[in-house]
């Protein structure tokens, strides 16, 4: 069992940090539950690996604790914390073959071969590797390579947590999905908390119950796939969760309405005071507020109603399920939705955005209004 | 559907290659082959005698003995400096200033002509002005290259160890180089000891420049000819004549075309038997066995 909690982790690979650029992961906590498929999503470079290396003890982090189960980790080693990770490119034994590869982990531990041979088998059968037991490991494909290494986690019976770092890049598309389903069935057969790190927010979703978006060396939101598309804590997962990302327009209040440049936007009672005072606020100096619409909530049509703005119409693709159009409002391109079947509009059209999916952003950060 | 048209000027494009092959190593080789076969008493008069001079080069004593000294010499300096270079490239830094310092300081030795690195350990080994010489002396030791065959042998060993073990530790350091960190990360989680980690990962990705190593070590090591002929001029007696300077005493020395040509010939598959033997069972150990029992 075990309970993975951040307490106030920073990390710098500098060795006197000056500012806040210069750490790989900022100030943050976080408690991975036991038993849970977490999945740490974000861009590269945002920090999502040296997250993971220093829950896994192969980097000791320059600030703040870990703890499993409560207690600090930060100073054991990789191989006195009962984790296994998988790497980006499959790790394996290359003069070995495939069951000792797998019995790798265990025979390091001095058990009795009477016990390696049973475990190696039950884990190899889970994997489908029983056929290549006896193969060289070197042989394999990258897909197989890629189990025998996540093989050699599951092995261990003291094993509480599998970290995977984007375990997928280098297998065939067809195979990710099949992979991505075994790691699912094997998440619910053991009772094992799994953190998958990826770029790929479909892998993400498809893998994990929740979701940690990770940007610029920080949480910004923690989340089921649903919570992370519908209210996405920050501007940048709602840039970086969908596709394509969310619109954001840059308002303030002026003239008794929210205004987006010299256009004004329809918007509910309690947005328009939201807005109001977040531009009255003497705390908010930075004027940054901004609205945020998914393109799937933005309606098209050829002619005017009471809450739309017009529209310049720069393109549109047709998808397959559905159209992307990409249109032009102020001067800032926009991009909306189309459902299938869904009647063309010219060059100049009317965009009605929907109220319950706006959403108010100062500072970047969501703010909930109008939902009272 | 098959409208290919046949078009074998291809072939021309090879021929450049071949003229310069011929000029390099065929028609050098097939001269010697030509002489191993002939008895050359001058411009007119030749005669042709078979194998009559191979199975006289295979059966002299001296160049016997030669060859058995030639094969120990190759298989001791091999079992030192494979493991002394890979140990090397082991604790050699990894990055950073220090890195480019060591690698420079090591790499020195190679770099020196191989009859003056006989002349350096002729010097070096003078019990009056040379540094180990005399310091053996003073130490009491016993140590004369000229009239004691154990001394000269330990002397000629040394030297060649430490003329081209840089070349093993530094095939070794580019080989360690390249694996990819994930792989001792992995080796950590799965617990490894540090004998495993050596064993099982940093061995095998060391296959490859290993073989690269002990092939070129011992083509090197095999027709090894400058450094103990300054140092030792094959002696005392003939205990460090190697199989090079035997030939050369008798192609050069005493004229015998014939005779010398054969033995070219017998050195020349020897070095190429060993290294292809040596080459295929490395590679043949990389692959999978025919399935039969186990696990």
């Amino acid at each position: 069992m075990a309970e993975i909690t951040l307490k106030g982790l920073a990390h710098s690979y500098e060795k006197t940090p000056k500012g806040a650029s210069d750490y790989a992961i900022r100030q943050m906590d976080h408690v991975w539950h036991q038993g849970g498929a977490y999945a740490l999503l974000g861009p590269s470079g945002c920090g999502k690996s040296t997250l993971l290396n220093i829950i896994s003890g192969l980097l000791e982090p320059s600030e703040g604790d870990v703890l499993f189960d409560g207690q600090r980790v930060n100073e054991l080693p990789p191989e006195e914390r009962n984790i296994a990770q998988v790497f980006q490119f499959p790790v394996i034994y290359d003069t070995m073959t495939v069951f000792d590869n797998l019995a790798f982990p265990l025979r390091n531990m001095s058990t009795p071969e009477y016990r390696v041979k049973p475990k190696v088998l039950e884990v190899a059968d889970i994997l489908e590797l029983t056929p290549l037991l006896n193969r060289k490991a070197k042989n394999l494909t990258a897909d197989e390579k890629q189990k025998v290494s996540m093989g050699r986690g599951l092995v261990r019976d003291d094993v509480t947590a599998i970290l995977f770092d984007e375990p997928l890049t280098v297998i065939d598309p067809q195979l990710k999905w099949k992979l991505r389903r075994k790691l699912k069935e094997i998440h619910e057969r053991f009772n094992i908390t799994m953190i998958y790190v990826t770029h790929d927010q479909l892998e993400a979703s498809t893998f994990a119950d929740k979701i940690a978006v990770m940007y610029e060396g920080q949480v910004v939101q923690f989340g089921t796939p649903r919570e992370l598309f519908e209210r996405p804590a920050h501007t940048f997962v709602g840039y970086f969760i969908g596709s394509p990302g969310m619109n954001f327009m840059a308002v303030e209040f002026r003239d008794n309405q929210v205004m987006f440049g010299s256009q004004p936007l329809p918007v509910n009672e309690a947005m328009e005071r939201a807005v109001a005072d977040a531009s009255n606020s003497v705390e908010i100096t930075s004027n940054n507020i901004k609205l945020g619409i998914r393109p799937e909530f933005i309606a098209i049509s050829s002619s005017p109603s009471a809450d739309s703005v017009p529209i310049q119409v720069t393109s549109v693709q047709d998808l397959g399920t559905y159209s992307l159009l990409t249109f032009k409002l102020n001067e800032q391109t926009f991009k909306a939705r189309l459902p299938e079947g869904h009647s063309p509009v010219g060059e100049t059209a009317f965009a009605r955005f929907d109220d319950a999916h706006v959403a108010l952003y100062i500072d970047e950060y969501l703010v909930e209004a109008g939902h009272e | 559907m098959n409208n290919k048209v046949p078009n074998n000027r291809a072939w021309l494009l090879v021929l450049p290659m071949l003229v310069l092959v011929a000029f390099s190593a065929i028609i050098p080789l097939m001269t010697v082959v030509n002489y191993s076969v002939q008895d050359v008493l001058g411009p007119n008069a030749r005669f042709f005698t078979g194998t009559e001079w191979f199975q006289s080069m295979l059966n002299d004593d001296a160049l016997q003995a030669a060859f058995l000294r030639q094969i120990s010499f190759s298989l001791i300096i091999l079992a030192i400096q494979i493991p002394l270079g890979i140990g090397i490239a082991l604790i050699m830094p990894k990055r950073g200033w220090q890195a480019s310092a060591v690698l420079i300081l090591i790499t020195l030795p190679l770099l020196i002509p191989w009859n003056v690195v006989g002349s350096i350990w002729q010097i070096f080994t003078r019990g009056d002005i040379g540094l180990m010489g005399w310091g053996l002396r003073e130490l009491g030791i016993e140590y004369n290259i000229t009239r004691n065959a154990g001394d000269a042998w330990a002397t000629i060993i040394l030297m060649d160890v430490w003329h081209w073990t840089p070349l093993v530790a530094m095939l070794c350091y580019s080989g360690l180089r390249s694996i990819p960190e994930a792989y001792y990360q992995a080796a950590r989680i799965d617990r490894a000891s540090k004998w495993a980690v050596f064993r099982y990962i940093q061995l095998p990705k060391l296959t490859n420049v290993l073989v690269i190593a002990v092939l070129l070590r011992f083509m090197h090591s095999f027709m090894i000819y400058a450094e103990p002929f300054v140092l030792t001029g094959g002696g005392p007696g003939s205990a460090t004549t190697f199989l090079s300077q035997s030939l050369t005493t008798m192609a050069v020395g005493q004229q015998d075309l014939g005779p010398s040509a054969a033995f070219s010939l017998i050195y020349f598959l020897v070095i190429l038997l060993v290294s292809w033997v040596f080459y295929t069972t490395i590679m043949n150990m990389q692959k999978d066995k025919p399935p039969h029992g186990g696990a």
